[in-house]
């Protein structure tokens, strides 16, 4: 028996609409802008990050700015920008129109989040040790080969934790995307709370959805790094080498 | 008389204010070992590293059999060369490092197939099976799927030197190669080493280990602030160094 928190607030009412058709939508719609722009962003990020360590002063000066403007203004503005200001100076109707509320969370998001990847990817590159390229260019590999089959694999233990915090902070922003009208889970719960004035029921249907979609992915991330955890002295053991022993016999895992 | 494998002239290297190498020259000939020792500070390791131009010279020549290693030549100046071009260029020269430097991430076997796979475009098969071979050759032939944490620092070591050997290089460069490691794992190292050595594999090694010096150089190179003060067979430097900084060196050491 749940105690009733306040007078106009209703349990019931949550579980109603917990799986309501449009939520469910506007969850799905949350993971799939999240997943995307973070996949663009890695991209980017990496991208970015050897054009910043390059020794070419053109692509590194060009991507020490491109992180500063992105991670200078805030992503609303930067929404704001790609899906009002640009068309606006683009003027043609058959831009406007493919330009959707969809595609454009996507490509803010994904551009803005490769600005903090390429520090992230930098910082991985930095953090594995100067021998590495010494050893991997002596025995004949150029920069491009060495970063790789040697440095990117060693980076990427480091680079995975935050991009993980990346990506949850991701999914929560995603709730910007409301401001241009994207169908999202945010959006979502407005629009029904719009109609029946269950504010608080609503919301709190919403933050159900966010926190198992959070939660579900730090679950993923940490069996991600056990994974990487390729050659270090003491390994933990993954749950799918532990659910492989659970289901009949260990077959050298 | 055959072109040295390796010829030097007047090199000078600086790091920032520091000159490090103050005009080195040397030849080393086919089938030579040649062991440098001095100081730390001298330059020795410095020098290793512009063979291979894995440090830019700033002034003088290394040529590693007729060609420049890193540089082209024009209009009588250094022009850095092309990435692809140092890098074939390096693939003919082995080096070993004093941390070993092996890849974490891969196998012994594959940190010795690493090369030959990606640079060599060898096949899988061929690779693995010089891999097993080089392996087996450094006495670690049941350590191929062992990765380098489980590895001693003479195992270690032993499979840089078969991961160096695998691109078949002309020379090989040995910078302090047993100095990181226990004092009973060097003996392991050193042994595979001398049967390099012997089997007419050109060397320049920089070391302190003055027993394998002793049986397996062909000459000792002194150097001391940046240039080479006194060169000769070992029973003679040893024997009977001419210059006081060699003498004082040595009294040191020996």
């Amino acid at each position: 028996m749940i105690p009733p928190l306040a007078v106009e607030f209703d349990w019931d009412v949550v579980g109603r609409y917990l799986f309501n058709p449009l939520i469910r939508e506007g969850a799905w719609r949350t993971i799939q802008v999240a997943v995307a722009a973070q996949l663009l962003g890695v991209v980017l990020g990496l991208l970015f990050a050897l054009m910043r360590i390059s020794r070419n002063p053109v692509t590194s000066v060009f991507s020490g700015f491109y992180v500063w403007f992105f991670r200078g203004t805030p992503v609303l503005l930067q929404l704001f920008i790609l899906y009002f200001g640009i068309p606006q100076m683009v003027g043609s109707q058959t831009f406007t129109r493919e330009l959707t509320a969809f595609r454009a969370a996507i490509l803010a998001f994904g551009v803005n989040e490769g600005a903090y990847m390429s520090e992230i990817v930098r910082a991985g590159i930095l953090s594995v040790e100067a021998g590495q390229m010494d050893a991997a260019k002596s025995l004949g590999m150029t920069q491009l080969q060495a970063m790789r089959h040697v440095v990117l694999p060693q980076a990427l233990r480091v680079v995975v934790p935050p991009t993980g915090n990346e990506f949850i902070a991701m999914l929560k922003n995603t709730s910007l995307a409301s401001a241009i009208s994207l169908v999202e889970l945010l959006y979502a719960s407005n629009l029904i709370y719009s109609s029946n004035f269950k504010f608080m029921e609503l919301l709190v249907v919403a933050a159900i959805w966010y926190l198992a979609m959070t939660s579900v992915f730090s679950l993923l991330q940490a069996e991600l790094e056990r994974l990487l955890a390729v050659g270090e002295r003491e390994r933990p053991e993954t749950l799918f080498s532990r659910a492989l022993t659970l289901m009949g016999g260990r077959r050298g895992i | 008389m055959a072109e040295p494998v390796v010829r030097a002239v007047d090199v000078h290297k600086r790091f920032g204010r520091l000159e490090v190498l103050r005009g080195v020259d040397m030849d080393v000939a086919r089938g030579e070992v040649v062991v440098l020792i001095g100081p730390s500070g001298s330059g020795k390791t410095t020098f290793l590293r512009c063979i291979n131009h894995l440090e830019r010279v700033d002034g003088g020549r290394i040529y590693v059999d007729g060609e420049l290693v890193g540089y082209r030549e024009k209009n009588g100046r250094l022009v850095e060369d092309r990435e692809r071009e140092v890098a074939r260029k390096r693939g003919a020269i082995g080096m070993v490092f004093q941390r070993f430097n092996l890849f974490p991430h891969l196998t012994a076997l594959g940190n010795v197939v690493e090369a030959p796979l990606r640079v060599k475009k060898l096949s899988r098969r061929e690779a693995g099976e010089m891999g097993r071979e080089l392996l087996g050759k450094v006495g670690l032939a049941d350590k191929l799927d062992a990765y380098p944490s489980q590895l001693s620092g003479g195992q270690q070591q032993r499979v840089a030197i078969a991961r160096a050997l695998a691109m078949q290089p002309k020379l090989m460069l040995f910078d302090e190669a047993t100095s990181a490691l226990d004092p009973e794992l060097v003996g392991e190292v050193l042994e595979v080493m001398k049967s390099l050595a012997h089997e007419g594999m050109t060397m320049i090694v920089v070391s302190h280990e003055m027993g394998f010096t002793r049986e397996a150089a062909d000459r000792i190179v002194f150097m001391d602030e940046g240039v080479i003060v006194e060169e000769g067979p070992p029973e003679e430097l040893f024997a009977r160094p001419l210059q006081p900084r060699t003498q004082a060196f040595l009294s040191k050491i020996l």
